[in-house]
């Protein structure tokens, strides 16, 4: 009878167990750490990410960006395009529609009023708000019933996402943060700190700078989420005591953005409490190439279109450096698991990114051999190629920093087999991206043949990044040495493209000129990607649920985060 | 030889140079010979060990990176697979070549104005002035200004190495000749004033002479110390420059660029750190202790004690 009595309860636990691992705060306590302590859970008086991402948690906006960039509905009930008639085919309105039966943690219904008052919030004239430049060019935000909401932009608006979209914009209590209006904002601690949100979690007691103690959010719309009861988020320390915290003592579930060399991180996972996880946003490191002459006896016209590069005008001699690297060793040295091989200039989000320079992946220093002999560039008698006179000898530079130096080591051997002589100079940072009109030593100058930096944009959106690269944004004497087409190139194709691309509204259309844009800068070898550099956190072995998102904040899912059995 | 013996006492004496006389004094000095034996070992490793240990020092070799000692490479290899032996070999070369180039410059324009502020009244405020005005000087952005001036000149005229060799020493010796001078001066105004020094002047001895055959002499032993100490200074600065990049090109090894690069990997591989700092601080502690042996050796009131 007893033993029946054990048997069968221990089968009504294993039957129950899978209800029991989808209830509402049955996983327990999650452990986060963040190594930059939070200071107010209000995004939008904050331009931090640890702000940011620690507001995630209670705060939500209408839709967000997936792991892959693309947008998901959060708040929203789908994301309004010009197909389905939620964006107007002028491109200056977009209409949001709500999903019906959402609560505020405190049970009162959220309404469009809410959307509305969001927008009012930021866009106060004597508020400063962090991220006024989400609701960029917008004129009016209406209410058109209980659940719809009007956006008005001023200008035709080809990427109308801005507003409302991402950790960035999140829909804020309209009740709550009445009174909180313009100058007054920093003022409402109790708001700013306990902000009233629709997220998994509410919180239960803010430390500015240190702890964040929050519980689960009673009145959340999926009712089995979240798993985890209790949260805690703990600021501060560095990266290298976060990473050892979840990856060798196991005393945190998560550790967000550890930025360590990649033998360090290879160390610490070897304790076997937690892995390290990696996710890509659109950070590329790249060779520049210099299309115009940076010689120095050129004078005041050194490195302008008047004076064109003696020879890395030659597409073969630039096709040949691009051969000549082995990406995937860069990788091995340099980042490990937070970067990967890249061909292109524009890696993510997926649906930009083009996969007609995979070529490039493997190294092919006879392919590149060949093409130097078949342009005509003789190897003389020290090894380095010259023709008419025009010595193969490329001056390289980049900013101060290990890995850096260490790539520029590598491509020196590898364009020396080529026949190819490089000279290697280093600058600081500070002086290197300093945009100092009065320096000789910044990357707009660059009075160099090649340099080597990491660049990305910002959002999801393209479009700006790849105008960078049209013939007006080139630096030169006129524009005081601003812009951001360092190689200087120059193309009406891609001009026209770029002109394509403001006009255009379709995602899809949108998508097929970025990636266009991209393979034209490949396949004319204007600059040479190497690395797609990533974003790198770890989390406990126990902890389930976790995709790292570099779109949007890394706590965008914590309401499926569960506790592993 | 055997003449010389027998030729008498006396003579002997009189045959035996001041030189002699240093040497027998610096030999009684323990440190100063350890030191000197070290230097000397330093130089010939570094101009000769390259014939002996053939690795190319900038030759990378990825799949032996991160290697312990071993018959293949002794010391070692970097992250990148290059030997440590010969990039210490290389390193060394122009360490050493910069730190005895820069002192030389150094200490022949501080004697040089140590000499004249000292010997002439009439010079002697406005080269203390100037001596002043270069001691006041920020080297840091003073040397961030020259190299922005003249990188490209030199780099053009004499290639990147040879360039920024002479940009270094040159920059390294016009910042540190001011303290040279200063001791000089001073030594000179006590020594114008002794006896000889005023009956060889009222002989009629022009300045040129006074100062080659009376005054210099007599300060030669500040003037040795300070250079040994230049020797020393001038490669800590040029690892200094190094480490804040405005030295040599990255690939291309000098102690101060060797112990920057191995920062990074002082936990796992120390060793590393461990080549470059020892032979930069051996180096230096040597030389000082050469000055040392020398500064006593060149002091006749102490010779013979």
């Amino acid at each position: 009878m007893k033993l029946r009595t054990v048997l069968l309860s221990a089968v009504a636990a294993l039957a129950l167990a899978p209800v029991a691992q989808a209830e509402r705060g049955s996983d327990g306590h999650v452990n986060i750490i963040y190594w930059q302590a939070p200071s107010t859970m209000n995004p939008y008086l904050s331009g931090g990410t640890k702000e940011l991402e620690a507001g995630s948690l209670v705060l939500e906006p209408l839709a967000r960006y997936d792991q892959d960039g693309n947008m998901v509905p959060w708040l929203a009930e789908s994301i309004p395009t010009t197909e389905n008639g939620g964006v107007s085919a002028d491109l200056t309105t977009i209409t949001w529609k709500l999903k019906p039966g959402l609560k505020w943690a405190d049970g009162s219904p959220v309404t469009s009023k809410d959307v509305v008052f969001s927008w009012k919030y930021c866009t106060h004239p004597e508020g400063g708000c962090a991220q006024s430049e989400k609701y960029n060019d917008v004129s009016s935000v209406e209410a058109l019933d209980d659940l719809t909401v009007k956006v008005t932009f001023g200008i035709s608006k080809p990427f109308p996402y801005g507003p409302f979209v991402g950790a960035q914009s999140p829909i804020i209590q309209a009740a709550q943060f009445a009174d909180c209006l313009g100058a007054k904002a920093p003022e409402c601690t109790e708001a700013n700190f306990n902000p009233i949100g629709t997220g998994p979690f509410v919180v239960s007691e803010f430390r500015p700078n240190d702890v964040i103690s929050l519980k689960a959010n009673e009145n959340y719309r999926d009712p089995a989420k979240p798993a985890f009861a209790t949260a805690t988020l703990k600021g501060g320390g560095d990266a290298a005591a976060a990473g050892r915290s979840v990856l060798e003592t196991g005393e945190f579930d998560y550790a967000w953005n550890l930025q360590l060399a990649p033998d360090v991180l290879a160390n610490m996972q070897a304790a076997g409490k937690g892995k390290v996880i990696s996710a890509f946003g659109t950070l590329v490191e790249r060779i520049m190439i210099n299309l115009t002459n940076p010689d120095a006896a050129l004078g005041e016209e050194r490195g302008t279109k008047k004076h064109p590069h003696p020879f890395l005008t030659d597409m073969n001699v630039r096709k040949a450096l691009s051969l000549a690297i082995d990406r995937k060793l860069l990788v091995e040295i340099g980042y490990g698991d937070a970067g990967r091989p890249s061909c292109n200039v524009l890696p993510a989000p997926e649906i930009y990114k083009s996969t007609a320079n995979d070529g490039c992946l493997k190294q092919d220093v006879e392919a590149a051999k060949k093409l130097l002999d078949d342009a005509g560039w003789k190897a003389g008698a020290d090894g380095v190629r010259a023709k008419d006179g025009v010595r193969l000898s490329i001056l390289y530079q980049t900013s101060t920093n290990a890995v850096r130096q260490d790539f520029q080591a590598l491509i020196k051997q590898w364009w020396g087999e080529i026949g190819i002589e490089t000279e290697l100079r280093n600058i600081d940072a500070s002086v290197f991206f300093g945009s100092d009109p009065g320096s000789a030593d910044t990357f707009q100058k660059f009075f160099a043949d090649v340099e080597m930096y990491a660049n990305n944009f910002d959002g999801t959106d393209p479009e700006s990044y790849m105008s960078n690269w049209s013939c007006k944004q080139a630096p030169s004497p006129e524009t005081q040495w601003q812009g951001n087409n360092m190689p200087r190139y120059c193309s009406e194709e891609y001009d026209a493209l770029v002109a394509e691309m403001a006009k255009t509204g379709d995602l899809k259309e949108r998508a097929r000129l970025a990636k266009a844009m991209n393979d034209k800068l490949m396949q004319e070898y204007i600059m040479i990607p190497l690395v797609d550099r990533g974003r790198v956190s770890a989390h406990s072995n126990t902890l389930g649920g976790v995709v790292l998102n570099t779109w949007d904040s890394e706590l965008w899912n914590v309401a499926d985060w569960h506790r592993m059995k | 030889m055997t003449d010389r013996v027998q030729t008498g006492f006396e003579e002997t004496r009189a045959a035996r140079s001041q030189w002699h006389d240093v040497w027998d004094q610096f030999k009684t000095h323990r440190g100063a010979l350890l030191g000197m034996g070290f230097f000397v070992f330093v130089l010939v490793a570094a101009f000769l060990g390259p014939y002996v240990w053939l690795i190319d020092a900038q030759y990378i070799d990825i799949r032996a990176r991160n290697q312990g000692p071993s018959l293949a490479h002794p010391l070692g290899t970097d992250q990148l697979g290059r030997d440590t032996l010969a990039r210490l070999f290389a390193g060394g070369q122009v360490s050493l070549a910069v730190g005895i180039t820069a002192m030389a410059l150094a200490l022949s324009l501080g004697t040089l104005i140590g000499v004249i502020a000292g010997y002439f009244k009439r010079l002697d405020g406005a080269l203390m002035r100037f001596t002043d005005l270069f001691l006041a000087l920020p080297l840091l952005p003073l040397l961030l200004v020259i190299i922005m001036l003249f990188r490209d000149t030199l780099r053009t005229a004499f290639g990147p190495e040879t360039g920024i060799f002479i940009l270094i020493v040159f920059v390294i010796g016009i910042t540190s000749w001011m303290q040279t001078a200063r001791i000089v001066r001073g030594d000179v105004l006590a020594l114008k004033e002794r006896d000889f020094v005023i009956a060889s002047r009222s002989i009629g001895t022009p300045p040129h002479r006074m100062i080659s055959r009376h005054i210099l002499p007599n300060v030669l032993s500040p003037i040795m110390v300070s250079a040994t100490l230049g020797i020393a200074n001038a490669i800590i600065t040029e690892s200094a420059l190094s480490f804040l990049g405005l030295g040599f090109p990255s690939d291309f090894p000098t102690w101060g660029r060797l112990l920057f690069d191995s920062t990074d990997h002082l936990q796992q591989y120390p060793e590393r750190v461990l080549w470059p700092g020892l032979a930069i601080s051996l180096t230096v502690l040597s030389v000082n202790y050469i000055g040392d042996g020398l500064r006593d050796a060149l002091d006749p009131r102490i010779r013979g004690r």
